[in-house]
């Protein structure tokens, strides 16, 4: 701001408060700006935070008010990384992030390829392939189960036509191998358009010219794709990378509205893990140590990520 | 000037009177399941409001929703119900947390007698400690699992015949548990009438308490016991007896070999959904939706007809139906325990079951024209007599959600044996009472 600016928006300031405000150092004015965002922050985000850690070391139930609390040392935290079914909930939740994350980046990324090309109509077919995105994580939930039901839904029904199968001979909600893709698939069709949209800022980003200076270089379509296209849409693809990554690993709407964690356990993510100890059966004490646990797995996994993204972006 | 005078004064009494009943009036919060029942109810305490001047209001919540909203609300101290027919297990934690208020004072003073209520309902709605007159509830709802089934298709002769010939006896009510899964086997993927239709409808359902309430359907009549001694939480041997993994193996079958496909996760809606379109033979469901299944213009009436839960071993049926009670919470106690007052009368109870409500009233059940008052009243009779309900700890909650992953994992993602599946849920239950320091 130059000098004359800052005079003129000095100048500007009512006298009253001017009046009012005279004495006071930029230090302390910049506290009362930002004191109440921090009050906030420490209320909603920090005080939790804290208080939750504190719960995790004992063995307090929410529903249990009258109960005495005893602090319980690690216990809850051994009782956790020693209990099967959180280990099942973590192997179900990475099968479902890995399947997703690669699905939505290879569908995103060809179609964002195959949008950028200018073509008649391209901007009706952006609008079409946007749209799963759009709706609520319920609704597509609950119109999926009945496009997965064996006896009338389309799904089963299209996988009929295209094999000879018959259509009410494989349940993809109710059985233990189809089931954790059912909701790979579900979770592609709502999210790639999210990919794809990233994919696409990334590829309309590079200029022209370089593209052409490639072609005076006479490179190969393939060469000028792996040379110039991927190095630099991939920080964009990191980017939706990670942005799906957190998404998924905090997966809990839509799984729970498909299948509710079942058959068995096989589709219970650890979100839903953690909401049935923690609301259900409410083992407070310890779903807040699970959630400890889930949140330091998520911070130091988007930690390392973040570096990884930043050598990229560097280069 | 007199007449002026008294005309004054007569206007203010009357208005004074009329301060004072608006004064007294309260709107009650009556917090329920959303389901056929709780229709009649609203009809019923149209009465109540007449009669009191209170105001009623109602709080529906959907089954697989019911415990999660109701039970938040509890533990939160929250003032949205001032009434409350709270779940049978619920009882427990009711009172040991301070949820419910207890109703014995309450009972004396206003002469209700729980010996005038069937004493299967005040021991399983009622009381806290189980089976101490400590009561925290007055039974409102009688109820358990039954069957229905397309009594027409019973009837048809070619069907009738390819019965007999496959099985070598008559098509009937089922006498026994095995004799159930037989006609559900016979029915499955049977053409009728140009449609395929399927065995039986059962409980499947993971979320909230759907498979354990079929399941225990079935453990019941083989002899299942939650505990050796009862009081002593002893389950090793009881929970995981050899009868307790045959009638587990049993519902397994019935399930792979009789029900319709996708049948994976599902409770009361679907049950009803699958009768209701003719996809099925036969259904088990709460004995609450029967006057409905009846009045059905489609399946119901001549088509329809029910039976209790067949016996195997024993009787057995599983237990549903809830007790009234009052929050503790709620700033409207007084208004609230008049309801209960209102409600306990023989008159209304009548009343009660004539819209559609189960009475658990001894004046309702005992009538000699009670067993012909509906085609499924002498069923109801008779399961009452041999219900038995799940565990009604405070930490039920923990205890139910055990056994729907256990039950689950084994009967519908084929993980493990029924064996394996009994031995881990009394692994988890014993970790839940040492817990809560009772073993």
């Amino acid at each position: 701001m130059s000098e004359k600016t800052a005079e003129r928006v000095a100048n500007a300031t009512p006298v009253h408060i001017a009046r009012k405000i005279k004495g006071l150092s930029d230090r302390t004015i910049a506290w009362i700006f930002v004191g109440p965002t921090i009050f906030l922050l420490l209320a909603i985000n920090i005080f939790p935070l804290i208080w939750t850690v504190n719960l995790s070391f004992t063995n307090f139930k929410a529903n249990r008010i009258n109960r005495a609390i005893d602090y319980v040392g690690l216990r809850n935290y051994e009782r956790i990384l020693t209990d099967t079914d959180v280990w099942l909930s973590m192997q179900a939740t990475a099968h479902f992030l890995f399947w997703t994350i690669f699905f939505q980046v290879l569908i995103g990324f060809t179609l964002a390829w195959l949008i950028n090309k200018k073509f008649k109509g391209n901007d009706l077919w952006t609008t079409i392939i946007v749209l799963p995105m759009m709706l609520s994580p319920a609704v597509v939930g609950n119109f999926w189960t009945f496009l997965y039901q064996p006896q009338i839904g389309l799904f089963n029904y299209v996988v009929a036509f295209l094999t000879g199968r018959d259509a009410s001979s494989f349940e993809m909600l109710g059985s233990v191998d189809l089931a954790p893709w059912s909701i790979v698939i579900v979770d592609t069709w709502m999210w790639t358009p999210f990919v794809m949209l990233i994919c696409l800022a990334g590829l309309r980003s590079i200029p022209d010219y370089i593209y052409e200076a490639a072609e005076v270089d006479r490179a190969s379509k393939l060469r000028q794709f792996f040379t110039i296209t991927i190095p630099m849409v991939l920080p964009f693809l990191m980017l939706a990378v990670l942005f799906r990554g957190i998404e998924n690993f905090k997966m809990f709407d839509l799984v729970v509205q498909l299948t509710g964690g079942g058959p068995g356990s096989t589709t219970e993510l650890a979100s839903i893990h953690l909401k049935r100890e923690a609301f259900e059966k409410w083992r407070t004490g310890y779903s807040s140590a699970l959630a400890i646990i889930l949140f330091v797995t998520v911070f130091g996994l988007a930690s390392i990520y973040v570096k990884a993204l930043n050598k990229v972006k560097g280069k | 000037m007199r007449i002026l005078k008294l005309a004054t004064a007569g206007a203010l009494a009357l208005s004074a009177a009329s301060f004072a009943n608006t004064a007294q009036a309260e709107d009650l919060t009556l917090c329920w399941a959303a389901w056929d029942p709780a229709n009649a109810l609203v009809e019923l305490s149209k009465e109540f409001e007449a009669e009191s001047g209170h105001k009623m209001s109602f709080e529906f919540v959907p089954w697989p929703n019911f415990a999660d909203r109701i039970l938040n609300e509890l533990n939160s101290g929250g003032k949205l119900c001032d009434l409350l027919i709270g779940d049978s297990q619920w009882i427990g934690g009711g009172a040991e947390n301070g949820h419910y208020v207890k109703l014995n004072d309450f009972f004396d003073k206003e002469n209700i007698s729980m010996g005038d209520f069937a004493d299967a309902t005040v021991y399983a709605y009622s009381t806290w400690p189980k089976g101490t007159p400590n009561y925290y509830a007055l039974p409102a709802m009688g109820d358990a699992n039954g069957w229905f089934y397309r009594k027409d298709w019973f009837a048809r002769d070619d069907i009738r015949k390819a019965f007999k010939e496959e099985t070598g006896r008559e098509l009937g009510e089922p006498k026994t548990q095995k004799e159930l899964l037989e006609i559900a086997q016979f029915f499955q993927e049977r053409e009728i009438d140009g449609q395929k239709v399927y065995g039986a409808a059962i409980f499947t359902e993971r979320g909230s308490e759907g498979i354990t309430m079929g399941v225990t359907g079935a453990l019941y009549p083989w002899g299942f016991k939650y505990e050796n001694t009862p009081g002593k939480y002893d389950m090793e041997g009881a929970v995981n007896s050899p009868e307790a993994v045959e009638a587990l193996e049993f519902y397994k079958e019935l399930y792979k070999t009789a029900t319709p496909p996708g049948y994976t996760n599902s409770y009361m809606g679907e049950s009803l959904d699958a009768f209701k379109s003719g996809q099925v033979a036969m259904a088990m469901n709460w004995f609450a939706f029967f006057p409905g299944l009846y009045a059905d213009p489609n399946t119901g009436g001549d088509k329809i007809d029910f039976f209790v839960n067949p016996p195997q071993n024993t009787e057995g049926s599983t237990l549903g139906g809830q007790g009234i009670s009052v929050v503790a919470y709620s700033d409207k106690q007084d208004a609230a325990l008049e309801y209960i007052k209102w409600f306990a009368q023989p008159d209304v109870q009548a009343k009660w079951w004539g819209l559609g409500g189960y009475s658990a009233h001894n004046s309702v059940l005992n009538d000699p024209g009670f067993k012909d008052s509906a085609p499924f009243a002498g069923d109801f009779l008779l399961a009452m007599q041999n219900v038995k309900d799940f565990w009604q700890e405070p930490a039920y909650a923990e205890l139910l959600l055990a056994m729907q992953k256990r039950l689950h994992d084994y009967i519908v993602a084929d993980k493990g044996t029924a064996q394996e599946a009994l031995d881990l849920l009394v692994e988890d239950w014993t970790e839940v009472f040492q817990d809560e320091g009772k073993l």
